[in-house]
């Protein structure tokens, strides 16, 4: 029933669309010069997070001549994205296919590439290996650095010396972002904390709200987040007076005075740089990877109420990883259960495949994974 | 932002806090539903109600800058969609129960439809009335910011069970609730107060959808319910159709889903979806301990679908 639904709604307005180009030009367009390129997203792609940062990449390659892009909102992390994307690739013709939730990746868009070596698949957080079909690939950005800045601005603007931290899921991804934020903090202060709350779901804003009033009671007056919507973390926190740091776009029209800077996707150098390539009949790369140097996620502007020594070293921090190759995670590295991670000398370069698996919180965040 | 540090009072105070923060659409849903069941008839479908209030009420703060305007609009939508709901369920041979069913489905897809375009604008917030003025601590005073709505669904459930035993219309609701033979050899048309009761219920859900995206937690967005409506309707049969009761089941589910969150900001960081759990947890646990075979069904209303 669902995937009727989802076809047909899409049929219905495209039909209408093609029926009124067609009257209007006489004859249907040529739709053979263009490359069909679909994107799918699991939530609203206006939402002030992940799914607008994808949209803005998406907004970015329909200006390129010859691409039809298509896209479809709200798709769950199910069994029917396999209808969705087996709907772009029949009945629309797609040839490149952009599924960007993480759990999109396995099983569901590894099995479509299997049944579909035709098409391309490039999807967004996975870990493509040598074993899984070459007509697939992954793509990512390492935001972990932009959580760094995020920290160590917070890092100068705390009083309490307590952060804290609205996560989703303890997957590899959020915990590099959670440690990423208090390690930036502590180049500031090593007596600061954070604070973490696992809601246990991308999108749920009552428990969402309540993680954030939670943080506030315990003396937090930093507020940072990892959900899909950042918007209603942000706002609460900002009414109850504390500073907060955005994440996957930029929230500041939500909290101009209180929003300090923030984490943000670039996903428009991803895309454009994919899509040009298939343009070109170039092979597309299986795993792609790009932090601050290669401009796959970039910083909101630091706001007015950060004092000058917050300013000079977010701007001196962010220069040094700008020139590439920054190692966040380094040596020596203690878990907050006190068992040492990483060993002195040792050194994690954000391009560290080993990050992509990262299962630990670091000494000085309070929470647990499980 | 000034704070006094209160350790493990934090969680009896977001308890406390959380009660009287998310209970309020409950009791709104609980309480319009206790009035459509007690007519006899059962409106499920006040999930979508709830939904299509939330944006509603949201779209038209954002257009006209004016939160009570939205609450207003959300109540009209939601009379609307109850009236819906009465009018068809009028017909022999109606289950309505799939009608709705088929109403929450409708008043979801319609919400998303329209409420595209206003994920992004900020809307303007009910204000709050702070009770905890007495307080010079911090945490105590944001969890004492109570808003109007509350203190209206608060008075609401008193005077439901007032008037449920005490008036002229409650006797004539329980009457069609219970035979609408004796009903009718009364005088009363029980389709009509059937009607009337479910456009009443609808209202009252809408207005609670009103509360959860201009005030708490203040934001339009596909997953802002997540399933608050249905748990309401829930939440009827276990206070066994008594707005009081209604009342107390939503402070005690607000405050158990504060649980889980309360616990990981002081440091009870292990087994969170335990904690999660809680509210569904203890009110399983209540409805095992309060239930008798001799008296299943105290309290329900005998037209009720369910129990005829």
């Amino acid at each position: 029933m669902t995937r009727r639904m989802i076809f047909d709604r899409r049929h219905l307005l495209q039909g209408a669309a093609a029926g009124l180009a067609a009257s209007a030009l006489g004859a249907r367009p040529a739709a053979a010069a263009t490359v069909t390129i679909g994107f799918i997203y699991v939530g609203p792609k206006d939402d002030y997070g992940y799914n607008q940062a994808h949209a803005e990449g998406a907004a970015a390659v329909k200006k390129l001549r010859g691409v039809t892009v298509i896209e479809e909102e709200k798709v769950p992390e199910t069994i029917d994205v396999v209808k969705t994307m087996e709907s772009m690739i029949n009945l629309e013709g797609a040839s490149l296919l952009f599924p960007t939730s993480f759990g999109y990746f396995n099983p569901f868009v590894l099995q479509a590439a299997s049944k579909y070596p035709q098409t391309e698949f490039r999807h967004c957080g996975g870990l493509w290996t040598d074993k899984n079909p070459k007509n697939a690939g992954s793509y990512f950005g390492y935001i972990g650095s932009c959580q760094y800045l995020n920290g160590v601005v917070a890092g100068h603007m705390t009083k309490t010396k307590k952060l804290g931290f609205v996560a989703a899921k303890p997957i590899p991804q959020v915990l590099l972002n959670i440690n990423s934020f208090l390690l930036g903090a502590r180049s500031v202060d090593p007596d600061i904390t954070c604070r973490v709350i696992f809601t246990g779901e991308w999108s749920l804003a009552v428990k969402e709200a309540e993680a954030a009033n939670a943080l506030l009671d315990q003396g937090v007056d930093v507020v940072t987040c990892h959900v899909d919507s950042p918007k209603v973390v942000v706002q609460t926190a900002a009414a109850r007076g504390a500073y907060v740091c955005g994440y996957h776009a930029d929230q500041r029209p939500l909290a101009p005075e209180r929003y300090l800077t923030g984490a943000e996707w670039n996903w428009a150098t991803v895309y454009k740089t994919y899509v040009e390539k298939f343009l070109a009949g170039q092979p597309l790369p299986n795993f792609t990877r790009g932090g601050l140097a290669e401009g796959f996620v970039k910083t909101s502007p630091l706001g007015a109420m950060a004092p000058d020594a917050a300013r000079r070293q977010f701007e001196a921090k962010k220069a040094e990883m700008t020139k590439g190759g920054y190692a966040i995670v380094a040596g020596p590295l203690k878990d907050n259960k006190g068992a040492l991670v990483v060993p002195a000398g040792k050194k994690y370069l954000e391009t560290a495949v080993e990050l992509e698996s990262m299962n630990y919180l670091v000494e000085g965040v309070i929470g647990a994974i499980s | 932002m000034q704070t006094t540090d209160i350790g493990y009072w934090s969680v009896p105070l977001a308890i406390v806090g959380g009660a009287i923060r998310v209970s309020t659409p409950f009791i709104f849903v609980s309480l319009g539903e206790t009035i459509t069941e007690r007519a006899g008839r059962a409106n499920i479908g006040l999930e979508g109600i709830l939904i299509f209030g939330a944006m509603s009420a949201y779209a038209t703060a954002v257009l006209s800058n004016s939160p009570w305007l939205g609450v207003a609009a959300a109540g009209v939508s939601g009379i609307a969609a109850g009236l819906l709901h009465g009018w068809i369920c009028k017909f022999p041979r109606v289950n309505d129960i799939a009608i709705g069913i088929a109403l929450m489905l409708l008043g979801t897809g319609l919400a998303f439809f329209f409420g595209k375009a206003f994920i992004q604008p900020s809307a303007p917030r009910l204000p709050a009335i702070s009770l905890g003025f007495w307080s010079d601590i911090p945490q105590l005073r944001a969890a004492l910011d109570v808003n109007a709505l509350f203190v209206i669904g608060a008075a609401l459930a008193v005077f439901l069970q007032w008037a449920f035993r005490n008036t002229r219309a409650g006797l004539i609701l329980r009457t069609v609730g219970d035979s609408s033979d004796a009903a009718r050899a009364m005088g009363i048309d029980p389709d009509r107060v059937r009607l009337l009761a479910t456009a009443a219920g609808g209202g009252l859900a809408a207005i609670g959808g009103g509360y959860l995206s201009l005030y708490y937690p203040g934001s339009w967005n596909e997953s802002i319910s997540s399933g608050q409506g249905l748990m309401a309707v829930a939440l009827v049969v276990f206070s066994r159709w008594n707005p009081l009761g209604c009342f107390a089941a939503a402070l005690l589910f607000g405050g158990a889903g504060a649980l889980g969150p309360a616990l990981q900001s002081v440091g009870v960081t292990h087994g969170y979806y335990l904690f999660y759990a809680a509210p569904y947890a203890l009110t399983l646990a209540i409805m095992i301990a309060t239930s008798s075979p001799g008296r299943a069904l105290a309290g329900a209303p005998c037209e009720l679908s369910i129990t005829r």
